[in-house]
C-alpha cells in the first residue's frame, strides 16, 4: 500500500484511458502524456495499461507500506527517495517505510510515478483512470490508501538510465493533420494558422490547452460533432483550443487541425507561458 | 439510397466517414446501418464506430499507414452495407415532474412564449423524440423532435449548477441533465431516472435510434420513483421496436 502524505498541485491515477465507452459520452481520459507513462511501466516491466500517478507541476509525497519497485518519468522534479536524490527514468527500490517527495521542477510539466504492477485503486468501464461521475475520486487527497501489488522485487540492482529523446520536452513545433474544417478558413487565415507563435493560457487543463492569441475568424458553429484527445477548435470569438484526454465525445466548433499522439504527449508537457506553433502534416 | 459520402483521415488512428450536414432521422438511419455492417463485419483492425448526427468516425488500432487503402474498403463496405436489417430498438417512457419546484424556467417561457404552463407540458409530452446520439456529458442524450412552438434560446449567461436530471430546453433541443453540471438550457422539470449509471455494464439505457417520450408525474409519484430507484426495484417502461 502506499500513504499519500501529502497532495501536489493536481494528482491523479491514469492508465492508457477508457477507450470504448465514447458512445455513451464518456470521455477517453488516461495519461496526458502517453510516451513518459509508457516509459516507466516497460522500464518496471509492467502491462502497458498499468495504472500510474500524473502530478502536475508538483508532486505529492507518498509513504510506501510495503517493499515494491517504482520509476519516474516525464517532468523532472527533483524526486527524492528520504532526502536522497533519485534520478528519472531508472529503476529505484523502495523499502517499506520509505518516502517519496518532489521539489524543484527542472524541465516538463507532469512527471508519472510508476509501482511495480501498477496501483490497483478503483475500476470502472475498464479503466483506473480518475474522471469525476465516472469514478468516485477525481483526484488523490491526503490520507488517501492507494492499493499496489504484493510482488517480491528483484534482489539484484540496475544502475542504468534510458536516455529519454530531448526533443520531447524541448520542440515547440505541434505536428498536426488539417482538420475537416479547415478548408472552410480562407488561405490568409491558413496560412496565419501555421506562422504564428501561439502561447499557452493559464485556463489550460485536462479537458482542453488554450491560448492568449485571438484568431479572429468568421467559422460558423457546426452541427455537434466528433472530436478526439488533439483536436483543434476554433470558437466564433476566436478562441483557439486543443482538446485533451478528458475531453468531451463531441463538440460544436469548428475543428481546424488535429494533432498526433505525440504532438499531444509534448503539449502535456508545456504549461502557461510556453509558445507553440502548429505544423502542418502532409 | 445511397447518400455522397465524404472519407477523411482524421487523426493517426482514425478515419472520418462524413454524410451531408442535416439533422434528420433519414441520414441518422443511414449512418447507423453502416455503423452496425462495419462493427458486424468484425473487422480486427476496428477498435470502435461513434456516430453524430451525420458522421462516423472510426478508431483503429494501430496507426494507419496506407489510408487511400482503408478508404478504399470503407467505401466497398458502404456499398455491401445491408439496410434490410432491422435492429431491435426500444421506445423508453421516462417520467418528468414539471412542478415548479423543478421547473425553474417554465414562468419565463410561457410568459415569453404566450403559451401556459399546461400547454407547454402537453407540447413537450406529447411529441416522441430520437436519439440521434450520446455526447457533451456521460449519459446526454441529443434528441431530435421538439416542437416548435417550445424552441426557446439559451441563456446569456449559464447556471454554474444544474441539478442532475433536470429536463431542459435549449435553442432547438431539449435533453436530460445526466448529472450536476453548469448549463446554459431553460430548465422545465426533472426526471428522477438515472442516466448514466458508471456501475451498469452499458452505463446508459438508451442508445443512438430509440425512442424516448416524456411521462408528465406529480411530486408524489416523483418521490415515490425515486424510492424504487433507491432500492433498485424500478424498471424504466419501454418497449422494443424494429428500425
Amino acid at each position: 500500500m502506499v500513504k499519500v502524505i501529502k497532495t501536489g498541485l493536481y494528482d491523479t491515477v491514469q492508465d492508457v484511458g477508457r477507450l470504448g465507452f465514447q458512445e455513451y459520452g464518456v470521455p477517453i481520459s488516461g495519461v496526458m502524456d502517453s510516451y513518459s507513462a509508457a516509459l516507466g511501466n516497460s522500464i518496471l516491466g509492467n502491462n502497458d495499461n498499468a495504472a500510474v500517478i500524473e502530478c502536475v507541476v508538483s508532486g505529492p509525497q507518498l509513504q510506501f507500506i510495503q517493499d515494491t519497485m517504482i520509476c519516474i518519468t516525464g517532468a523532472d522534479m527533483s524526486a527524492t527517495i528520504n532526502t536522497s536524490v533519485i534520478k528519472n527514468n531508472t529503476v529505484v527500490a523502495i523499502n517499506s517505510g520509505d518516502t517519496l517527495k518532489f521539489g524543484k521542477l527542472n524541465y516538463g510539466c507532469r512527471a508519472y510515478i510508476s509501482v511495480l504492477g501498477g496501483f490497483q485503486t478503483e475500476e470502472k468501464m475498464r479503466s483506473r483512470s480518475m474522471y469525476g461521475g465516472v469514478t468516485s475520486a477525481y483526484k488523490l487527497v491526503k490520507g488517501d490508501i492507494l492499493p499496489i501489488l504484493d510482488i517480491k522485487k528483484p534482489t539484484e540492482r540496475t544502475f542504468s538510465t534510458i536516455k529519454v529523446n530531448n526533443k520531447h520536452f524541448d520542440t515547440k513545433d505541434l505536428d498536426a493533420f488539417t482538420g475537416p474544417e479547415f478548408d472552410k478558413l480562407d488561405t490568409s487565415l491558413q496560412k496565419t494558422l501555421f506562422n504564428t507563435d501561439f502561447t499557452i493560457s493559464k485556463d489550460s487543463n485536462r479537458m482542453a490547452y488554450q491560448f492568449n492569441e485571438p484568431f479572429d475568424n468568421a467559422l460558423e458553429p457546426i452541427i455537434t460533432s466528433l472530436v478526439l484527445p488533439g483536436t483543434v477548435q476554433l470558437t466564433p470569438s476566436g478562441q483557439l483550443m486543443v482538446l485533451m484526454r478528458d475531453c468531451q465525445t463531441t463538440g460544436g466548433y469548428p475543428r481546424i487541425l488535429q494533432l498526433t499522439e505525440s504532438s499531444i504527449n509534448s503539449l502535456s508537457q508545456m504549461f502557461f507561458s510556453n509558445k507553440i506553433r502548429f505544423k502542418r502534416l502532409k | 439510397m445511397d447518400f455522397e459520402l465524404t472519407y477523411r483521415r482524421f487523426s493517426e488512428r482514425s478515419i472520418l466517414v462524413e454524410w451531408p450536414t442535416e439533422i434528420t432521422e433519414n441520414i441518422l438511419d443511414d449512418v447507423l446501418i453502416f455503423k452496425n455492417h462495419l462493427l458486424n463485419s468484425r473487422v480486427k483492425s476496428i477498435v470502435q464506430v461513434n456516430n453524430a448526427y451525420s458522421s462516423i468516425l472510426i478508431i483503429y488500432k494501430f496507426t494507419i499507414d496506407n489510408v487511400y487503402g482503408e478508404i478504399l474498403m470503407l467505401k466497398t463496405s458502404y456499398s455491401d452495407r445491408v439496410s434490410k436489417t432491422k435492429r431491435a430498438l426500444k421506445h423508453w417512457r421516462i417520467p418528468v415532474c414539471y412542478d415548479n419546484d423543478f421547473g425553474l424556467d417554465l414562468v419565463e417561457i410561457s410568459e415569453n412564449k404566450k403559451l401556459s404552463k399546461l400547454e407547454i407540458i402537453k407540447l413537450h409530452s406529447e411529441a416522441i423524440y430520437i436519439v440521434f446520439f450520446v455526447g457533451f456529458l456521460p449519459g446526454f442524450l441529443y434528441l431530435g423532435g421538439l416542437d416548435k412552438r417550445l424552441y426557446f434560446p439559451r441563456k446569456k449567461s449559464p447556471r454554474l449548477h444544474i441539478e442532475k436530471g433536470a429536463v431542459a430546453i435549449g435553442g432547438q433541443q431539449t435533453g436530460v441533465y445526466p448529472n450536476l453540471s453548469p448549463g446554459g438550457w431553460n430548465i422545465i422539470g426533472n426526471s428522477p431516472i438515472h442516466f448514466f449509471d458508471p456501475n451498469k455494464r452499458e452505463p446508459c439505457f438508451a442508445k443512438s435510434g430509440d425512442k424516448i417520450q416524456f411521462i408528465p408525474i406529480d411530486r408524489s409519484q416523483y418521490d415515490e420513483i425515486q424510492d424504487k430507484i433507491d432500492n433498485g426495484s424500478y424498471q424504466i417502461e419501454s418497449e422494443v421496436f424494429y428500425g
